[in-house]
């Protein structure tokens, strides 16, 4: 029943989408100054359908009906409700659908807020996004279509990753496809606008609201996603350097570096190649990403039951996505006059694109040639944290100096006239850093560079806010606050990371460890029931030797039932000034149990910060309304 | 004669390239330095370039009866069916680290039998294996 429902949707809603395709082609060349109210309908028409195609996979999932392939995959019926509609986007198929769902809106939305700019721009856009659509849709139907049945109609199914079982589900992979495939509509933009010659300021300031959107939603997705890997792998950190987190990030790069360049483009009215070379990348690489991760060329938490012919439909998609866009870039380009001076801010937003490129090219290199000595040599190769902090933690320590003067550099041309103040904060930045090391305890050269120039960062920015409020100007306050939080996040994660105490041992229950400041006793387990799991609570006494204060931790170890699997269950002491952070985990059933044991000073500032950087971009999109 | 303009272009284009030259090189370098290869016991008793002492990957399935748990460290013994290897480890093992389990143990070989791991790669569920040790364990059972 379902699915044929769904079925019927997915086509009705590929009938809509080529219509649309052909009506906009044919509004394209008559000589109306609006476009038609019948395109308007379609597009409503086709976000309405999509939206209830949604709907009606998660209906699926509610009443848990096992005659759809997806559903009996991936649910079960002793799952709580949370899980069972979370669980939609949770496996290949529903995700698809969501990231469809994401394409057609932004279609719609970017249609009706963009009325003032010329038609045949807007139309194109449209057309190009569409054909976007039509590929997913196509994708979704023939490939992984989550209406599919299964015959005979189990009874049973065979359950949500127990690891996928958290709230985060619910939020996580929703953000990150804003971001990811938000991005689609500026990657269609940008061949509008070479196609119809629609440049410079303008075409800047309609995708503007676009590309603060996806960027923010980027952002958040990627801190909510290190947020779950913080407490739901167990290892107590947040950031592995993952092949399917870089997939995260490496839009974000250049989603930051477009953001930037837009100023330009804005402002300047120039930069206007750069500009699209950006938008269509930004898209290339989500796709590239989502190919890598849905292939199952990669593994992790993100590899759903991996089939061959998935990952090679999204590779001739991409293939066909960059061979058009490459091909119609190079047919339109025009060669473009740069001329700046060298002190003005034009030329310090261009460094900022160049970091980005760099972080850019060292998380690709790092992540792709692992796939290519396997395919070319058969050798199975990986690359470790290492090989990313070594590259990349240098060049943070002039980024931060740089995003720090950038702001207050004058268009066109700067003259030298602050250097006295811009000392002092240097001097203060560098005696804080002193500070911290005597107080507490020394660290690396590196390490004091990277929290000096943070310092640099924070303290720079703090100056502009104050001279901001003091003069009642409208500056830039997103600016600030997204630039404080980056300045903030660099500072925690390195005094997180310099602070952190950590210990692994194994105990029988009842032992004791002593460690650095800390009494960590075992006192007891105890077994309870749970609706879809069984969970062995471990209860243990942390002691702080210094002050005698004491903290009761309580890991689980949780036996799931469907799937059968375990998985086990930090547990946190979120205060203002550390984390403590407990996970145990029983050794091949015996009688030891294995412990973590850490302390991670200021762990939810890194938090507050990261989002300090998303909330400067919500305020730029509502500023932008304006 | 070059005017003043195209003098400067080439100028710039010359640090621009060095630039991206010895970034590149760089990258490259650390990259070289950092990679960790993935190795089967069987690799490891037949292949004689295989340095002691650089990080690596030694995956396989932990052998019958082998785990032997201390206060400090976990003991146990990787095998791919043909060959074997002694595994000493402390730190965090996952929930799913058990005996007649696939494994992936991180770190350094002291020798030719005796492998230090400083990490054991977590698992998401109990079936998932990966591929790269799929393919070892299949090929050694035929």
């Amino acid at each position: 029943m379902l699915s044929n429902i769904g079925n019927t949707l997915i086509i009705l809603n590929i009938l809509v989408t080529l219509i649309i395709i052909y009506s906009s082609h044919l509004s394209l060349k008559n000589q109306e100054v609006k476009i038609s109210k019948k395109i308007y309908d379609l597009s409503l028409a086709q976000s309405t359908i999509s939206i209830v195609t949604f709907f009606v996979l998660i209906t699926g999932f509610i009443v848990s009906d096992f005659s759809l392939i997806t559903v009996f995959q991936n649910s079960h019926i002793d799952k709580p409700l949370f899980y069972k509609i979370s669980g939609t986007w949770g496996n290949h198929e529903g995700s698809l659908l969501l990231w469809i769902n994401v394409l057609v809106l932004f279609s719609y939305f970017f249609l009706i807020l963009n009325k003032k700019t010329l038609k045949n721009y807007r139309l194109s856009t449209l057309i190009i996004q569409n054909f976007l659509i039509f590929g997913f849709l196509l994708f979704l139907l023939i490939n992984s279509n989550p209406f599919s049945l299964v015959f005979p109609t189990p009874n049973i199914g065979l359950g949500l990753n127990p690891i996928l079982q958290d709230p985060a589900l619910a939020i996580h992979p929703p953000l990150l496809y804003i971001g990811f495939v938000g991005s689609s509509i500026y990657f269609s933009a940008a061949l509008a606008s070479l196609i119809t010659d629609f440049k410079g300021k303008l075409f800047a300031t309609s995708i503007k609201l676009w590309v603060s959107i996806s960027w923010v939603f980027q952002t958040l997705g990627i801190v909510v996603g290190s947020i779950w890997a913080y407490y739901e792998l167990g290892w107590g950190g947040f950031w592995f350097w993952d092949p399917v987190e870089n997939a995260s990030l490496m839009p974000w790069f250049v989603m930051t570096a477009l953001m930037h360049s837009l100023f330009v483009l804005e402002k300047r009215n120039t930069l206007y190649s750069w500009v699209i070379v950006l938008c269509l990348s930004t898209f290339t690489l989500s796709v590239t990403g989502t190919f890598l991760v849905r292939s199952g060329i990669l593994n992790s938490v993100h590899t759903f039951a991996n089939d061959p012919s998935r990952g090679l439909y999204i590779l001739l998609f991409l293939s066909l996505m960059i061979f058009s866009s490459i091909g119609i870039f190079l047919k339109k380009y025009k060669k473009e006059n740069y001329d700046f001076n060298a002190n003005s801010k034009e030329t310090f937003i261009l460094i900022n694109n160049w970091f980005m490129a760099f972080f850019l090219a060292t998380v690709l290199i790092g992540t792709v040639y692992p796939i290519f000595t396997e395919v070319i040599g058969n050798i199975k190769i990986s690359v470790g944290p290492p090989f990313y902090n070594i590259v990349i933690l240098p060049l943070v320590i002039p980024f931060m100096i740089f995003m720090a003067l950038a702001p207050n550099i004058k268009w066109i041309k700067n003259s030298l006239d602050n250097f006295l103040p811009l000392t002092i904060i240097i001097i203060s930045a560098i005696f804080l850093n002193v500070l911290i090391i005597n107080f507490f305890k020394p660290y690396s050269i590196q390490s004091s560079l990277i929290t000096i120039s943070s310092l640099f960062l924070i303290i720079h920015t703090l100056i502009d806010l104050i001279k901001c409020l003091k003069k009642k100007v409208n500056l830039d306050y997103s600016r600030i606050v997204s630039h404080l939080g980056f300045g903030l996040l660099v500072f925690f994660i390195g005094i997180n990371h310099n602070f952190s105490i950590e210990n692994d041992f194994n105990l029988k229950i009842g032992e004791k460890k002593i460690f650095e400041n800390y009494k960590i006793s075992f006192n007891s387990v105890k077994i309870e029931e749970q609706k879809n799991y069984k969970t062995i609570i471990g209860l243990f006494n942390i002691t702080n030797l210094k002050d005698l204060s004491q903290e009761t931790l309580k890991p689980e170890i949780r036996i799931y039932s469907n799937p059968e699997t375990l998985t086990y269950e930090t547990s946190i002491k979120s205060k203002l000034s550390y984390d403590l952070y407990l996970t145990m985990s029983n050794i091949n059933r015996s009688d030891f149990y294995n412990i973590k044991f850490q302390k991670k000073p200021f762990m939810i500032w890194v938090w507050i910060s990261a989002m300090m950087i998303a909330l400067g971009g919500f305020m730029r999109i509502f500023k932008s309304e304006h | 004669m070059l005017t003043k303009k195209v003098k400067k272009r080439i100028y710039f284009l010359t640090i621009f390239l060095s630039i991206l030259l010895v970034a590149i090189f760089f990258i490259l370098k650390t990259l070289n330095n950092n990679l960790l290869y993935f190795r089967s016991p069987t690799d490891i008793t037949l292949n004689s370039n295989i340095k002691i002492d650089t990080p690596m990957r030694l995956g396989g399935m932990v052998k019958t009866g082998s785990i032997l748990t201390k206060k400090d460290e976990i003991n146990f013994i990787i095998t791919d069916f043909k060959n074997e290897i002694i595994v000493s480890f402390s730190g965090s093992a996952p929930n799913l680290f058990a005996e007649e389990k696939g494994v992936i143990a991180e770190g350094k070989l002291r020798d030719k039998k005796f492998f230090i791991a400083d990490r054991i790669l977590a698992k998401h569920d109990e079936n998932y294996m990966p591929p790269a040790l799929k393919e070892v364990l299949d090929n050694n059972v035929k």
